[in-house]
């Protein structure tokens, strides 16, 4: 599809089509906006705000902004840089993110993203709410104490498999990722390890079983290459699969 | 009645629709004071939707509940202006006297009692609400009563009248208030003129949403009325939530007919037939009347099929309630709502005005926008405008409270000076005034020459006084708790800044605090007003970072003199470990002192 329509990602000319994203402008052309609640193959949400950028002197989520002709958009700059790293250390304070002991360190999104952000401590008090971990399924687990809200386990199980297995609960800061089920445990829902919910979720939160550290750790995907060159772990870990 | 035979009359009245979902649990919550796990499964079969959704819509709003409150469920208002007038020590008092823990049903079950936010009764507080019924003036004695009449068991139906009365307490009435015109007049005015000539009044008058943020009304009919759909909505915005507001509460009260009014007219221009009120849980008291005033419209041919004799003129309004959550009171999140919804703001664009309710084209308003529209209609567009200013034409209605003799309705043309309106009220001795509420701008007497604009200090009408005598990190710690209670929860700076900003200003009244956490406010406040979702995480550091500006004294005289304190007292934290060795001896603690 060809366009006339452009507008300058950080100086460079982004072409773009009627109703695309920034975010969508910007993927096709190759240029890394960093996101977290963001996935391509989802309606955008919008919620992490990690995705930041400054258009016209105003911060607007990049997944969710229509694209439009002629603006100049920020996305590197110290400014948009510090703001993103501040918001991903809220939500390392917010949960209980201990990346030496979990299994996805090296592959998960949230630290690649700190990473990129060069993000070197968590700054704020921590939180260290009071989650459990539901390891009720036999093929998948669940560790709450990784869930940054992204949501894309419940859009995936609403849009995807049909299942809506998962929803959200509570309000503000109590907002939390609940199971359908008439236990609320995820090993008497209706989830599947084959469920798209399954392979959506960009930090350690939904787990497969069975399968610890088969890839050690320094060779994982972000251990590797920065997050900006390769992308989502889940795009990826499709692609592996193929 | 079963629960099952309930379920199945509310369901059946609204056609099983899920949108009605909240409707619905706020019935089952008034019937069986919660929405026991019966319940939810029940409603899940019946409207096809999952229980740990519904569970979802359940754990959002404040006034519902997934375990039984007590038989007498009471909820103190907790707005500033209620502290400020003893509610804190009432609430205490009542505890005592009832042995209750603030939060949690009494062992029997009789009573619960917990804190709210604003009920909209600041002129007349402290203000509770008993199972959503509100009390006005507490006071020791009226403590006293209400102990006894729960003790006794004595049914709400049964308490004083007097305590359940509301004043209007209108002190100073303009074009608005002074109303006097017939009911219909509006409506009679728009089939005479037409709808394009009414809709060019609405829009010369320069009349600008009520609610705060200013939109011009002409202009959103407008685009509403040009958005194709087989179904437009008008939506009355009457949750009236933020802090210090009660101006809604006295229009619905007194003036209901123009509400009304304004909303069928808007329904006559844009095209729609059916509108919805949505009226804040905390006035309950007004549903009732508000029917009752419906209904009389619909017997004079106001409401209802051929309005006026005109045919093809058919508009209805239904109301719907809230359910405890503020950020409702955003037009969006208020159509997630409607919608029988978690009130998440949506994304924007598209806007209401094309993809509004059940995403058709929606024009939502607030109640004080619809009344003014429908006297713009009779007396004209130069009529209003003459009234004002330039920028902001007509009226605005002040909702004023705090320290000042004469609290209550006050209608200012605007251009009104800060002091102008506090000698009117009787506050001789303001240290600062809080208008637009929590989310608003704190002006210290240097500002008190500004003016009530849109142009100028822009509000939806909260006005509350703080006197010399007031200390002013009170407010604010008042107003970051408020933010964190009322967050939404969906995006990340509003959930957790708003809870680090609680916990800093905490900080700083508990004396722990040195300069690095002041200039933490001040970036956790810039962050949050740059990147989150909606206006509530917006304004919501506004407090913080507007008295860190303007009165940085009320956080220096409570500074420690180094840069960095830790956020705990090293002694008190050992009091865990000290319970458990049993331990209490001087071994066993960390001199701060010494």
């Amino acid at each position: 599809m060809s366009t006339n329509k452009t507008f300058k990602l950080d100086g460079k000319t982004i072409p773009f089509d009627e109703g695309d994203t920034i975010m969508d402008a910007a993927l096709r052309a190759g240029e890394y906006i960093p996101h977290l609640c963001h996935n391509p193959e989802f309606t955008p949400h919008g919620s992490c705000r990690v995705c930041i950028v400054d258009v016209n002197g105003r911060q607007v989520s990049a997944c969710t902004q229509p694209a439009t002709a002629d603006t100049e958009v920020d996305n590197t700059s110290d400014k948009i840089m510090g703001q993103r790293r501040e918001l991903l250390q809220m939500l390392f304070v917010e949960g209980n993110h201990v990346c030496p002991g979990c299994e996805k360190s090296g592959a998960c999104q949230l630290q690649a993203v700190a990473y990129y952000t060069n993000m070197l401590s968590p700054h704020f008090t921590h939180f260290f709410p009071q989650r459990s971990v539901d390891a009720s399924h036999p093929d998948t687990a669940i560790d709450f104490n990784r869930c940054i809200l992204c949501e894309l386990c419940v859009r995936a199980s609403r849009d995807v498999d049909h299942k809506n297995v998962f929803a959200i609960d509570g309000r503000g800061i109590n907002t939390h990722l609940v199971v359908n089920s008439p236990t609320g445990k995820l090993g008497d829902s209706t989830f599947s390890a084959s469920d798209k919910a399954a392979h959506v979720c960009p930090v350690g939160a939904i787990l497969p079983k069975h399968t610890g550290y088969e890839r050690p750790i320094g060779d994982r995907l972000y251990d590797r290459q920065p997050i900006s060159i390769v992308g989502d772990v889940a795009a990826y870990e499709q692609e592996q699969e193929h | 009645m079963s629960i099952d035979t309930f379920i199945n009359e509310i369901t059946a009245k609204s056609g099983n629709r899920p949108d009605y979902l909240l409707q619905t649990l706020y019935e089952i919550q008034q019937q069986y004071s919660c929405i026991s796990g019966q319940a939810v499964k029940l409603l899940a079969d019946k409207l096809s939707l999952t229980e740990s959704y519904i569970h979802g819509v359940v754990g959002f709003y404040s006034f519902l509940h997934n375990t039984p409150r007590g038989t007498f469920d009471i909820l103190i208002s907790d707005s500033i202006t209620d502290h400020m007038l003893g509610s804190r020590e009432l609430l205490d008092s009542l505890c005592q006297k009832l042995g209750v823990v603030p939060g949690q049903p009494r062992t029997d079950g009789r009573v619960s009692v917990d804190t709210t936010s604003c009920t909209g009764m600041c002129e007349q507080g402290p203000a509770m609400l008993v199972n959503g019924w509100t009390i006005t003036r507490l006071d020791p004695g009226r403590i006293e009563s209400i102990a006894e009449l729960i003790e006794a068991d004595t049914p709400v139906a049964q308490w004083p009248q007097e305590f359940f009365l509301v004043e209007d307490n209108i002190q100073r009435s303009d074009i608005l208030l002074s109303d006097d015109t017939a009911d219909g007049d509006a409506l009679r005015a728009l089939i005479a003129q037409g709808d394009e000539a009414t809709l060019q009044q609405i829009e010369s008058s320069g009349l600008r949403g009520r609610g705060g943020a200013g939109f011009r009304t002409g202009m959103k009919w407008r685009f509403c009325k040009q958005a194709d759909a087989d179904q437009h909505y008008v939506v009355c915005n009457a949750d009236e939530g933020e802090p210090g507001t009660f101006k809604d509460r006295v229009l619905l009260n007194s003036y209901a007919d123009k509400v009304f009014e304004g909303m069928t007219l808007c329904a006559g221009i844009i095209g729609a037939t059916k509108g919805y009120l949505y009226l804040r849980a905390e006035y309950r008291f007004l549903r009732a009347p508000l029917e009752r005033v419906m209904q009389k419209r619909r017997e004079a041919g106001l409401l209802g099929t051929n309005i006026l004799g005109k045919q093809g003129f058919d508009f209805d309004i239904e109301i719907h309630m809230g359910a405890g959550a503020y950020i409702c009171g955003e037009e969006s999140s208020l159509i997630e709502s409607l919608e029988g919804k978690r009130g998440i703001p949506r994304k924007r664009p598209p806007f209401p005005v094309t993809h509004g309710y059940l995403n058709k084209p929606t024009v939502v308003n607030n109640v004080e926008t619809f009344m003014a529209a429908a006297l713009i209609a009779i007396h004209g567009a130069s009529w209003f405008r003459s009234v004002g200013t330039e920028e902001s034409s007509g009226t605005k209605l002040l909702s004023i409270s705090g320290d000042c003799e004469k609290p209550g309705i006050y209608e200012y043309p605007f251009g009104a000076s800060i002091q102008h309106i506090l000698q009117d009220c009787g506050a001789s001795n303001a240290q600062a005034v809080q208008v637009a509420g929590a989310a608003g701008v704190t002006l210290p007497a240097e500002e008190f020459e500004r003016r009530i604009a849109f142009e100028d200090v822009s509000t939806g009408g909260s006005f509350m006084v703080f006197d010399q005598q007031r200390d002013l990190l009170d407010m604010v710690r008042n107003f970051a708790h408020f933010f964190v209670h009322e967050s939404c929860g969906f995006c990340t700076p509003c959930r957790v800044g708003s809870s680090l900003m609680k916990d800093l200003v905490d900080k700083v009244y508990a004396g722990h605090a040195g300069q690095y956490d002041l200039d933490e406010m001040h970036d956790i406040g810039a962050l949050m007003r740059a990147s989150s979702h909606c206006g509530l995480g917006t304004t919501a550091p506004n407090p913080m970072l507007d008295t860190l500006n303007k009165f940085p004294q009320i956080y220096s005289k409570r500074l420690k003199h180094s840069s960095y304190e830790p956020a705990f007292d090293l002694d008190a934290a050992l009091q865990d470990a000290r319970d458990i060795t049993g331990r209490d001896d001087a071994g066993a603690h960390i001199g701060t002192e010494s």
